[in-house]
């Protein structure tokens, strides 16, 4: 059993590592293997086999599950600055007749589509769009639904000529304080940056195999264990699928996928999502403003864990050290 | 007592060995100013390290500024015994289990003498009391991860209960990698700390320092209500080598600098160090309560 066990595992590997290489789609093999040896496995295996779904070619994107989950969706474009950034899509949609602004990551399913949606990695005025949609649903009571599924924002000259930083901070000072209830579903690549771009909200949920980390396992490799190579365990160390995060506090539940992962049955997938959805805006809708935002804060101020020594409040040594020096350097040169 | 050889083949040096004088702790750990020769790395001329601290380590040829610790940054730009520390003892955890992470934060503090990459506290600049945080690169490339968050996000909050100004010298090179998911959250944290302090209509001053990418650049360093730079910091979201990994190509050196990004309008004003205590101090001021229209 055990051999047999292995030679799945070999096997697994195997394809794998071809997918990785030659970019074919062959992950109805791998998932049909990940069945097999679900359960039990190597925690190793797992993680990486998480990371492979996550990046599925067929996952669900952001416009097929808005399109299941709203009875109509009005996409609108552009960010009135620059211009309209495809791999960022957002509008107004409905669920049970509410009136709902939808935002979302989008990538594409052939290469094509994929050139026109840069890979669901947006440019600054794809992150703009998406503020400019957020703050039209706060004037106009919506609340906002975001999916979030990329592999980072895009690393390039133009991004960085048009301030990607200050565009994502930007995103993440307002909607901390966005007068209107938000909810986050990480629904594939919850790529670092990019993805918390709009990502800040009242509920984050994630898909069963999505996953959300501060930097990509194979960035991860190559500057942390010095081996590109090593992707699978630096998928392993980061800690990146749903269950990691539900520990850490960083998500507030799961959404189950069906049997295989979500691109085997969208209209599951949706349907799931969309039940979690309808029970969290009732309950979001019906918390009073001050309340929402009061939560939204301490949630993000709860974020992360540190030590933190009791003190009695006293000059500490650095500040004694820093006013001996100080005598001794201000001697020695004039300050400002 | 135990007489060392050299003492006893040199009878003339048996008064013992001279005391050493013992330097303070962070000329040792942190930068070893005084006996080094320095050599700038743009004009290449050599500068003795006293000539250089006197001019606030920058090269008196070329002008490039030399990276700072947060210490020499602080006593060049406060007034004197004015600074108090506030979010001491904040100080890291291995919350993922990251293999090395603790051996790392140790061999850091060691060498910087830091709890962490960032000092936040209070202290006034000619006279006006503010809320300062100074990061260090030196310390994990001034990296933040959950305690580098909680302290800039404590240190804008006591702006928000005290009424005070905040002012960020950032350098960092993004967030901690070894916290994972924790580290990013930071990102979250302390841009709603900046949310807060807009609330309470207390300004946020920037002073983006050599270098500033990743998750910090993408946060609270570019929330500030002005934002000012020193000339040829390197600041950016995406560092120069991941650009040229994605594009293929190699940069141009001038790519990123702070010269550039004001030229892209993303900073109000490049401030050269020896001016930089005239103009948060003037900054401070006009921005006063007392100045608001009611």
């Amino acid at each position: 059993m055990k051999k047999k066990k292995r030679e799945i595992e070999d096997k697994l590997q195997e394809l794998m590592a071809l997918a990785g290489r030659v970019r074919i789609d062959i992950s109805d093999e791998i998932s049909k293997l990940q069945d097999k040896i679900s359960g039990e496995e190597d925690p190793l295996v797992r993680s990486w086999a998480t990371v492979q779904l996550a990046r599925h070619a067929d996952r669900p994107t952001a416009l097929d599950l808005i399109n299941r989950i709203s009875d109509r969706f009005l996409e609108l474009h552009g960010d009135r600055t620059f211009s309209d950034d495809p791999a960022m899509i957002g509008g107004i949609g409905t669920l049970d007749e509410i009136p709902i602004t939808f935002i979302g990551h989008q990538k594409g399913r052939n290469l094509k589509e994929n050139i026109k949606r840069n890979y669901g990695m947006a440019h600054p005025e794809g992150y703009r769009k998406a503020l400019r949609l957020a703050r039209q649903a706060e004037k106009f009571g919506r609340p906002i639904i975001t999916f979030i599924d990329t592999p980072g924002a895009y690393p390039g000259i133009a991004s960085e000529e048009r301030g990607i930083g200050e565009a994502i901070a930007r995103n993440l000072k307002v909607f901390s304080t966005l007068k209107t209830p938000i909810i986050c579903v990480i629904t594939g690549e919850g790529g670092s940056g990019g993805a918390l771009g709009i990502g800040v909200g009242d509920r984050v949920f994630m898909l069963e195999n999505s996953i959300y980390s501060v930097i990509s396992p194979e960035g991860c490799a190559s500057i942390l264990l010095k081996d590109a190579g090593k992707a699978r365990e630096a998928a392993h160390l980061l800690k990146l699928t749903a269950p990691d995060l539900l520990r850490f506090g960083i998500i507030d539940g799961i959404i189950p996928e069906p049997s295989g992962g979500a691109q085997n049955d969208l209209p599951a997938t949706a349907t799931a999502i969309k039940e979690l959805l309808r029970k969290e805006i009732n309950t979001l809708r019906k918390m009073p403003m001050a309340q929402l935002l009061k939560n939204r804060g301490e949630r993000l101020q709860r974020f992360g864990e540190f030590r933190e020594p009791d003190r009695e409040k006293e000059a500490g040594p650095a500040n004694k050290f820093l006013s001996q020096l100080r005598e001794k350097v201000t001697s020695r040169f004039t300050l400002g | 007592m135990k007489i060392s050889r050299i003492a006893r083949y040199f009878p003339f040096r048996s008064r013992g060995k001279k005391p050493r004088r013992k330097p303070a702790p962070f000329l040792t750990k942190e930068r070893v100013i005084a006996k080094k020769r320095h050599q700038c790395p743009f004009c290449h001329r050599h500068i003795e390290g006293g000539e250089l601290e006197k001019n606030l380590f920058v090269c008196p040829d070329c002008s490039h500024h030399f990276r700072i610790t947060p210490r020499e940054r602080i006593l060049f730009l406060v007034d004197a015994d004015s600074f108090q520390e506030t979010e001491e003892g904040i100080t890291s955890l291995n919350p993922i289990g990251f293999p090395g992470y603790d051996d790392k934060i140790r061999r850091m503090v060691n060498i910087t003498g830091l709890d962490e990459a960032v000092i936040t506290g209070i202290g006034s600049i000619d006279g006006n009391r503010t809320v300062l945080a100074v990061m260090s690169f030196k310390f994990m490339g001034g990296s933040m991860g959950s305690a580098v968050g909680e302290k800039i996000a404590r240190a804008i909050l006591n702006g928000v209960e005290q009424r005070l100004p905040v002012i960020i010298f950032s350098s960092s090179g993004g967030a901690r990698m070894q916290e994972g998911i924790l580290s990013l959250m930071q990102m979250a944290k302390t841009s709603h700390a900046a949310a807060r302090l807009e609330e309470a209509g207390r300004p946020l001053f920037i002073v983006l320092t050599d270098p500033t990418t990743g998750g910090v650049t993408a946060s609270f360093a570019m929330l500030g209500d002005v934002t000012l730079a020193e000339p040829g910091a390197l600041v950016g979201f995406a560092g120069p080598r991941v650009i040229e990994g994605t594009i293929k190509e190699k940069l141009p050196e001038s790519f990123q600098r702070s010269e550039f990004l004001m030229e892209k309008g993303f900073i109000d004003l490049i401030v050269e160090r020896k001016d930089l205590r005239t103009t948060l101090s003037y900054l401070i001021e006009t921005h006063s309560p007392e100045g608001v229209i009611q």
